[in-house]
């Protein structure tokens, strides 16, 4: 018979306690609160699924849903995409010192607050701002960049591109280098080395740094309404506009738990990606 | 032993001045009367210095304000709140009739305010009063037409809604961010008029959704009050529906090249209004305010308040502005017989006052403006 110890249960408890005060409790009111009903600006218990009904049968709800989505998916992939290349450098081509420094510069972004990164953007990419002045000397533009997909991507990278370095860096960092001797050992190509050796050997950190940059714009309420002009509307802004608009909590509860639902599906999804065992 | 005895003495004379001097403060500040709290929910700038700081020091005061942003938010705040929670309240005219219903104002004296120094348009505002029952006092107002870029627009050419098809401003037209100031200018461009472009039919309102659509490709954006700012500032957005001179006013200050005009279809009135708050205990003081508001002074700085301009209801306002800043009375029209003088506007029926839907529901409209923007 498995005996229980306390030890372990005891240093548990903190964690539970503040998973269960900060992240259930409040979901659980969430999830009550999209049944209620709205009336005289007041909330009042209830449950009535009018609320499910009204969001879910809107096709704006479904417009947001998407582009959402879709958006979430690029900023995840681009992000990988450009992190990769810096993150193997520091990780192989810097010493240990250099990768310590690397990676504090890399932090100090988030010092500044992100409203104010995303404000200095509006400056550098307004048709009349410094960038657009860079093209029109070589002779290119004025290009439309604030106020649009594009803008609110910049927005996004602007959050999520030093973490997923910080994250892909520490994956390759602390690749076995056997494993990649062994591999130029046997002839592999610097190609081969990456995709079969390296990339398979990280990525766990790969993917956990996708997912971040996922979950970090699907949520993200500032890129697309200061840098895309809210055109169109991602669901964080939908949420605003429903609570703005009759103070109507409830549908805004609906909203959230549907993004949650999916954050969820996708978190699971990738994690159970990267520890998938190959066969 | 006498030295010492003169060394303790200094010591006991220093001791007690440098308390004396550290508690001097102490004692003045106890000898004043501690300043009356004065719980406001406004929109922001109006209990801001420039408002309410030469009324704090003459009477003693001190605003704590509650800043909300939109008439629902306002009154999500008070129904969340104890009765007294709020002395004073500035609500849109709009909101007047439902802070009313839900209770959550008491009645004034009219007898308390000078009606007979406002223009008699403004003396009996549809909602202030319920027969001879006042609920509210308008402090000021502004009018919202099209906002332009003075560089790429000319006056003449924003006389008209149809500006912002005009294929100059292609990508470059913005809304504000709230669909009823936006689909009252729709609905006024389409002449919906008589008896206002927020009553109007089922037929009516189809037209205006249809109307609002085929704006689409001009729109470059939807803004909140700062995005708004910034957007015309920098030259990002060209002209701006829902808003007027009180976004504009304050970027023409800063040399920005922007204007706001009334067109011919007619403009929209945005009121703001002081009621007192069910269950305060600080009735002379806020009527002392109110009153304060709507002398010429007030006025005066609540025409050039700084978070946003508006207009004066009353007569001695506009003569008060008219002396103090005459290059602001030109500017806002606040001089009678101006061509964008607020009162000959509404004479022409030309100014049509914000309200809520009448014939549909609010959540129709609103539906409807959250479609048009993923459209």
């Amino acid at each position: 018979m498995r005996k229980l110890s306390l030890y372990p249960f005891v240093w548990r408890i903190p964690l539970m306690v503040w998973q269960g005060l900060f992240f259930v409790g409040p979901l659980l009111l969430m999830v009550a609160m999209s049944f209620w009903l709205v009336q005289n600006y007041r909330m009042q218990p209830d449950f009535n699924f009018t609320n499910w009904e009204r969001m879910l049968t809107r096709g704006y709800f479904w417009d947001a849903y998407w582009v959402t989505l879709w958006r979430a998916s690029l900023t995840a992939v681009l992000a990988s995409l450009i992190a990769f290349p810096a993150s193997y450098g520091l990780a192989f081509h810097l010493s240990a010192t250099a990768r310590r420094w690397a990676i504090f510069c890399l932090i100090v972004p988030f010092f500044t607050s992100y409203l104010v990164r995303i404000y200095a953007w509006q400056v550098l990419l307004a048709e009349s701002g410094p960038l657009n002045a860079l093209f029109g000397n070589a002779g290119f533009g004025p290009f439309t960049m604030l106020n649009s997909g594009f803008g609110a991507l910049v927005g996004y990278l602007t959050l999520v591109l030093p973490l997923v370095v910080i994250l892909q860096t520490f994956s390759l960092s602390s690749i076995d280098r056997n494993l990649i001797e062994a591999a130029w050992n046997l002839g592999a190509s610097p190609r081969e080395t990456l995709l079969r050796v390296i990339v398979p050997a990280a990525k766990v950190g790969l993917i956990i740094g996708a997912v971040f940059a996922f979950i970090l714009s699907f949520g993200d309420f500032v890129a697309p309404f200061y840098l895309g002009g809210s055109k169109p509307p991602t669901l964080s802004i939908l949420i605003i506009d429903t609570t703005k608009s009759g103070q109507q909590w409830p549908r805004a509860a609906v909203v959230a738990i549907m993004m949650i639902v999916t954050l969820f599906v996708v978190a699971f999804a990738a994690v159970g990606a990267a520890y998938r065992k190959r066969k | 032993m006498s030295n010492s005895s003169l060394a303790l003495t200094r010591r006991k004379l220093l001791a007690g001045a440098a308390g004396l001097a550290l508690t001097t403060p102490m004692l003045n500040r106890a000898w004043a009367a501690e300043p009356t709290q004065i719980n406001m929910l406004a929109w922001y700038g109006h209990a801001e210095p420039d408002i309410v700081a030469e009324f704090e020091a003459a009477n003693n005061v001190k605003f704590v304000p509650k800043y909300y942003a939109g008439g629902d938010n306002m009154l999500a705040l008070i129904a969340q709140s104890p009765p007294g929670t709020y002395d004073l309240i500035l609500s849109d005219a709009e909101f007047v009739q439902q802070l009313n219903a839900a209770g959550y104002i008491e009645e004034m004296d009219a007898s308390l305010y000078p009606f007979d120094e406002f223009f008699p348009e403004y003396q009996n505002f549809p909602g202030h009063w319920t027969g001879d029952q006042l609920w509210s006092v308008m402090v000021r107002f502004g009018l919202l037409g099209v906002s332009y870029n003075s560089d790429v627009l000319s006056r003449a050419e924003a006389m008209s809604y149809n500006a912002f098809w005009n294929p100059k401003l292609t990508g470059k037209v913005g809304h504000f961010d709230w669909h009823l100031p936006n689909l009252g200018q729709m609905a006024l461009l389409l002449g919906n008029r008589n008896p206002s472009p927020f009553d109007i039919s089922q037929d009516a309102w189809d037209a205006v959704q249809e109307k609002t659509l085929s704006l689409k490709p001009q729109v470059g954006g939807y803004f909140d009050y700062g995005g708004t700012f910034s957007g015309l500032k920098n030259g990002e957005m060209l002209a701006m529906a829902g808003i007027g001179d009180w976004i504009t006013g304050v970027l023409q200050k800063d040399g920005a090249p922007v204007a706001s005009v009334i067109p011919e279809e007619g403009g929209i009135q945005f009121t703001e209004s002081y009621s007192i708050g069910k269950g305060t205990s600080k009735h002379d003081i806020v009527n002392k305010f109110i009153q304060y508001m709507l002398s010429p002074e007030g006025q005066v700085k609540t025409i050039q308040m700084a978070a946003y301009p508006g207009l004066s209801p009353t007569k001695s306002g506009w003569k008060a502005i008219q002396a103090a800043n005459p290059a602001e009375a030109e500017r806002s029209g606040l001089i009678e017989g101006h061509d964008q003088s607020p009162v000959k506007l509404l004479k022409e029926g030309r100014i049509f006052f914000r309200d809520i839907p009448r014939q549909q529901n609010l959540e129709d409209w609103n539906d409807f403006w959250s479609e048009y923007k993923t459209a």
